[in-house]
Formats: C-alpha cells, structure tokens, sequence
C-alpha cells in the first residue's frame, strides 16, 4: 500500500483502476489506469463516468504522462488525477502544474516536502490550464 | 591488472582506488580483480566517489600504472592540449605516455 | 538588449535555490546520482573526463560587456582561467566542483544569466543569427521571436522529460547563418504576400548519427500562433517520440518514421486544439520584448570611409568583417581560431578585453557564434582601426574567419566523456599546415568541421570538409566527409574512404584541398567545385 498525496476536497474512488484496454471492453468502471504507450484520448469519450484516472510514471524520465494529463484537463476531465510510480519530489511541481491533484509515489514523499515543492515557483512563464496566471498575463492584465 | 577508478563526488577530480582510499595518481591504483564491484557500491553508498567503473590496466616497469583505454590515460594525465593544466605540467613529454 | 523584469529575475533566482537545494540533496544522499543526473543536467552541469563541466547559457548568442565580464569572472573564480564558446553559442567551464555549481549560479543570476535547460531531455537554449540586429540582409531581428520562446519553453512544465534533447534556432534573414535546417525546430521569419511576418516551421533536422536536414511543415505560422503551434509541435513529439532507444529519440526520426505528412497532419490537429487552450501570450507581449531589441544610437552621419592601408589591417577587415544595415558601421568578427590554437577556447583576459571593447566600439553588445568566435556587431567603421590594433596587441586579431583556419571543432576526448577520438589536436595540427604553406588566402572560403563523435557537436557532416573521430580497436582514427554545408543549400558531407591516423588526416585534408586548387573554375570555391566535379577525384587522390 502506498501513500498518497491528495489535493481533492471529494472522497477517494475505491474502486481498483482497469487498463486502458479492459476498460473499452467493460466501460463502466470508474477508475482507469494510463501506461505511458496509451493514448489519452481513447478517454475523452468516457470522461463522464471516471472519478480517478492513473496515469503511470514506469521511470520519472519517461515524461509523456505530463502530456496524458494535460490532454485530459483541456477536455474537461475534473476527476482525480493521480501520478503514480516513479514519482519523485523534484517532479511533483511540474505534475501539479500539468494538471495532477493526487500522487501516489513508489517510494512515499513526506506531505511538508510535497508542499515546499508545490510552492517552490512563485511566477510560470506558461498558461497550462492549472490555473495559474502566466507571467505574460501579469505583464499585460 | 583491474583497477577502479571514477571521480570525487564533490570535485569531480579523477580518482583512483588505492587499497583504502581514492588518489589522484593513477599510479597509486591497486589491482581490484573480483572485488571491483564490491569497493564500488560501498565507496558510491557512502558518497565519497561518482560512477566509479573498473578498467584494464598494466603495471609498467617504472612502477606506473597504465590503463588500457586512450580515454583513461587522458583522464589520468588531464587534457593532452593543455599541458600546464595536466599532473605533470613540469614533462614536457608527459602527452607522448597517453598515445 | 533584453532587460529581465522582476518576474524573469525571480525566476532565475528561483531555479539558484532549487539547484542548491538539489544539490544539497545529494551530497547528503537522499537523490542517487540516477535521480540527479537529470537535474544537474537541466542546469548544464555534466560529469566529464576530468571534473564537472558547466554549460552555461548564452541566450540567441547574445550578451552585454557586464555579462561578458561575469564569464571571465567565473573562469577565474571558479575554474582555471578559460572558457570555451561552444557550437551551441554558449560558453561551458572545464573544472567546475559540484559544491561550488549554486554559487556561480547565484553569480550568473546577478547580471540576468543561467544555465537552465542547456543540456538534459528537454528545450535547450535557443540559437539564433549572429549577427541579428546589424545584418543587411534581415528582414526582422529574429531575437525577440526568440526570446518569446526562451520563455515558453523555460521549466515548461509538460516538456521537461522529452524522449531527448530539443534544439530550436530562429532566423530571419535571407542568408541562413544558424544552420536552421540541422535543428529539431528551425523557424525562419518571413513576409507573406500582404506583407505581415510569420513563421517558416522546419521541423525535424539534426546531426548526431542519422544526420538529417529539417522539412518545412509549414509555410506561415502568424505571429499570434507562434507559441501554440510550438507547443503542438512538442506534445506530437513527447508523446510519441521514440523512448525503446536512445539513439532513435529525436524527433527527426520520428519525422522520418511517421512522414513529413502525418508528422504534420498530427501537429496540426494538436493545433487547432490548442487554439481553444489560451495558452498564446498576446502580440502586445512580444511588442514588449521587440522594444528591448530596438537599434542602438548610430550616429547619423557616420563615414563609410575606411583607412585601408595598414595591409594586415586591411586583409582583417576583407576576411573578418561584415556588411551592417547601417551606413557607416560594420559588424566585426572576433576570431577564437589563433593559428595553433584550441577553437573557441578564450582566457579569463581576453575574455575581459573582449567585454571592454564591446562597451567601447559596440554599444555594449557582444554576440557568440556557432562557429565559436565572438562578433562586435556594431562598430563604426571610424573606430575599427583602433579596434583591430587593441585586438591584434592580445592575440585576437586573426584575419582568417570562414577559412580552412577557422575550424568549429568539439571538445573531444581532451575534455569529453562521450569522444572516441581527440579533435583539438587535429584542428591545430590543420590550422599549422596551412599557415605554414601559406595555402589559407588562396583556398578562400572553406569550412572544416571536427567532431570527436558521432554525436557530431562539432558539426561535421556540415562541413565542407569534415572530420570524424573514430576509436579504431583503442586507437584514434579519422574518417574524412566533403560536400556537408550549413544554411540555405545545406547539405550532407559524404565519408570519402577508409580512415587515417592523426597525421593522415592532416595530410588528407592538404591533398583534398590540392584537389580543388588543380580543379577550380573562376570564383569556385572548395564546395561549388566538389558539388561540380564530384567525389571521384578527391577518392582518385586519397586512395589511387
């Protein structure tokens, strides 16, 4: 059992997350798990159902996950987004920024850590849909 | 021979393994035949080297030690092209030992 | 010259803390070197042969004299008294000790430098014209462009573990001086019919071991898309990217693999997604970058005239200088390639000299080539005596820019933890033979490039005569390529034949040259004669 960290006032889906491919076959879970080589957007279609999607993190240096979960906010996707894997604390920032709420690390990562990481860029230089006003956007508010 | 060689963690300095601790001679290497793994993840645990690897060597008749590889002989003298920054800026033939 | 505002000055600062804590983290044990690396690596810090190397940034080549001074500080400070500019326009250190590695960050951030993003999986700092700003021949300063996109892509959160290093240059001149189409991205400025500028996207060149030159994708990004079709471009290559093998990541491949067309069919879909996204900062900001690009003060009624009878001076100005935009001023080369010397190596002295001369002739303005000399981009042609003799006096007044003298060569196996072959002694033994015979003037222009490896840093394939170093059982060997070309008729090197030893090589290069001379028609140079008479005459004469 692993730690997580969560960032979601709502209650955790206990339900276990399906690969991407069982879940096409028997669409009514409500939690599914994306490997690296999935496509994100096989999702799109059954945003409405999921309440917690995986995204998998094999190795911290396999980034196309930050792409998976940034996909799936810009369509929408309000449900829990939890990295999991090799999540490490100098990448959680960039999660959070590309959309996770939730992480679920390999190895735990103490919540005073996690938090010191998240507030560790004052300013972004980009508009990612987390929220965040992008430097550009102060400049010229 | 086999000796372990890597670099100092905080400096980065080329170091050899002397038996007991790392130099910076590579003429202070010691022959680590079968144990060059075991020296390596202690010494990498305990953050005194970075990425230390064992190499082919030969004892030479002077009492020096010199690695098989061209690119190990360049780490242990330093960059043939400058040789005031190398070990032995005083040799003016220290570059002809790394060919 | 760009000026940070207190959000880029806070983000620099930022990135010294992170950096220091992270190392902090690691000395003390609690990162292995496995999950440092890629953090160090971000920071331009890498392990080499003999120590740390620091990479440190030099954004589109350009710097200001303080900046300037700062470098040759940290050459002293904390390293042996040298730096090398690199073919990347940036500047890296030999000697650097990892406890000391935020401290010259914290250093650099005092006059608005970094090393952020110039190694590692991720978009590196960005190149651009040398001579951006003064070239007669631009049709837009092409650094406010890139500075909008140094932005974009600093600490870019979705792109940081990229299947592999991501190179972008941004021109905006007719003549290509920044070797766009040999870079995962080159965007060239244009003008379309009604005359507004946009962006050329070409996408998917590089060298390294599958050397390939970059297809348009796209004729005309406008200038309010600039960002969001960036930003298509990445996340069709994070996502799918190659990740099974290292030497199959970079996007030219999967550009390959896919197709120009479906590469593209992808990106655009990605696109007119993101179009919805607001992710494109408003024209307004890069009107606000383009302000810090604005001409310097150029007198008026500044003189063409030039003094030309001070012969060595004369022979500089004809090889060394450059035509500038502004009537009466004149860009000047600064050459790195001292005959016998390392290319781009440069003392913390020169360094210094360099930096003052810039604030005395160049309205404070330095610039780094990709051919790793330093320009003085806006000079008035009335100082550029004074100027030549102070440069000659420190040994920086080589008259031998673009000849078979001004070899781009990496740092190779002197320095390199990656090299299989040196390459700064096969550029100085070069540099000395043809100094020696006398040959460098007749052979004109004539472009030779070194690389210690197939990684190709020092731009091989893109030479006119290019050379890679290879490991032939543990011992160095030379492999010899003619025709490569950078800019707008870039083309390949091919390799001529089997090896040569240190010395071969050197000699294979006089007889190549030999070639051309017997061959050549009126104003031919080496390349325009090989590209007519073909590889058989050279392989005649290497190997008959």
């Amino acid at each position: 059992m692993v730690d997580v960290l969560r960032y979601r006032d709502d209650e955790p889906v206990a339900d276990p997350a399906v690969t991407v491919d069982s879940f096409a076959e028997q669409s009514n879970a409500a939690a599914v798990r994306i490997e690296p080589g999935d496509d994100a957007r096989d999702l799109l279609p059954h945003l409405e159902q999921l309440r917690l999607v995986e995204v998998n993190f094999p190795a911290f240096t396999d980034g196309r996950g930050y792409s998976a979960a940034r996909i799936l906010r810009e369509a929408g996707y309000a449900g829990e987004l939890r990295a999991v894997g090799d999540v490490l604390l100098d990448q959680l920032g960039h999660m959070r920024r590309c959309g996770f709420d939730a992480f679920a690390p390999d190895k735990p990562i103490e919540a005073a850590d996690a938090e010191v990481a998240f507030n560790r860029w004052p300013e972004v230089y980009q508009a990612t849909g987390d929220g965040r006003q992008p430097i550009w956007a102060k400049r010229h508010g | 021979m086999k000796i372990l060689t890597g670099n100092d963690l905080k400096t980065g300095a080329v170091v050899w393994w002397t038996g007991y601790d790392w130099s910076i001679h590579v003429e202070d290497a010691v022959d680590v035949d079968g144990e060059a793994d075991a020296i390596a993840a202690r010494e990498e645990g305990a953050r005194r080297v970075n990425g230390p690897y064992a190499i082919d060597a030969q004892r030479e008749d002077n009492g020096g030690v010199r690695p098989a590889h061209i690119k190990d002989r360049i780490r242990a003298l330093g960059p043939t092209v400058r040789p005031d920054l190398t070990l032995k800026p005083a040799d003016p033939n220290a570059g002809n030992w790394v060919i | 010259m760009y000026k940070y505002d207190q959000y880029d000055q806070a983000m620099v600062d930022t990135r010294v803390a992170e950096f220091r804590d992270q190392t902090q983290r690691r000395l003390e044990g609690k990162l292995s070197e496995d999950q440092f690396k890629p953090l160090r690596l971000q920071n331009g810090l890498y392990l080499q042969l003999h120590a740390y190397m620091l990479r440190v940034a030099v954004p589109y080549g350009t710097l200001s004299s303080a900046q300037m001074h700062m470098l040759a500080d940290i050459a002293d400070k904390y390293d042996r008294g040298y730096g090398h500019f690199t073919t990347r326009q940036n500047i890296q250190y030999n000697w650097i000790k990892l406890e000391d590695a935020p401290d010259i960050l914290a250093d650099l951030a005092t006059v608005e430098m970094h090393a952020i993003q110039t190694s590692g999986n991720c978009i590196r700092n960005i190149s651009s014209d040398q001579f951006a700003g003064a070239a007669a021949d631009e049709i837009a300063d092409p650094r406010p462009y890139a500075e909008l996109l140094r932005q974009w892509s600093s600490f870019h959160p979705e792109f940081l573990a990229l299947p592999r290093k991501f190179k972008i240059a941004v021109i905006a001149s007719q003549t290509d001086r920044a070797a766009m189409k040999l870079h995962d991205i080159g965007i060239r400025i244009v003008k379309n019919e009604a005359g507004e500028l946009g962006a050329a996207f070409y996408v998917g060149g590089g060298m390294g071991r599958t050397p390939m030159i970059a297809p348009c994708i796209k004729e005309f990004v406008p200038l309010d898309q600039l960002i969001t079709y960036s930003e298509a471009c990445l996340r069709v290559y994070n996502r799918y990217g190659r990740r099974d093998n290292k030497y199959k990541a970079r996007i030219k491949i999967l550009v390959h693999e896919l197709g120009k067309d479906e590469y593209t069919r992808q990106v655009e879909e990605e696109f007119a997604h993101l179009q919805t996204q607001g992710i494109e900062p408003p024209l307004a900001e890069l009107e606000r970058i383009k302000a810090h690009f604005a001409d310097p003060a150029f007198e008026a009624a500044a003189s063409d005239d030039l003094d030309l009878s001070d012969p060595g001076f004369a022979l500089w100005v004809e090889r060394n200088c450059v035509a500038h935009k502004q009537p009466g001023y004149i860009i000047a080369n600064i050459s790195l390639k001292p005959v016998g010397g390392i290319p781009g190596d440069a003392s913390a002295e020169q360094i210094h000299l360099m930096a003052d001369l810039a604030k005395a002739y160049s309205f404070d303005e330095l610039r780094v080539t990709h051919a790793q000399n330093i320009v003085l981009p806006h000079v008035k042609k009335a100082d550029l005596h004074a100027l030549w003799q102070k440069l000659d006096a420190a040994g920086l007044g080589t008259a031998n820019l673009d000849t078979v003298e001004d070899i781009i060569a990496c740092p190779g196996l002197d320095y390199c933890s990656l090299a299989n072959a040196r390459s700064i002694p096969v550029a100085q033994k070069i540099s000395q033979r043809f100094a020696e015979t006398g040959k460098t003037e007749t052979l004109g222009e004539l472009k030779l490039k070194i690389s210690g490896c197939i990684n190709a840093c020092g731009h091989h394939h893109a030479g006119h005569i290019g050379i890679l170093g290879v490991d032939r059982k543990g011992v160095e060997n030379y492999q010899l390529l003619l025709g490569g070309c950078e800019g707008d008729d870039t083309s390949l090197g091919q390799i001529t034949g089997p090896g040569f030893d240190e010395d071969g090589i050197v000699g294979a290069v006089e007889t190549a040259t030999n070639v051309y001379l017997a061959n050549r028609q009126d104003g031919e140079r080496f390349l325009d004669t090989y590209r007519r008479i073909g590889m058989a005459p050279f392989k005649e004469a290497l190997y008959g």
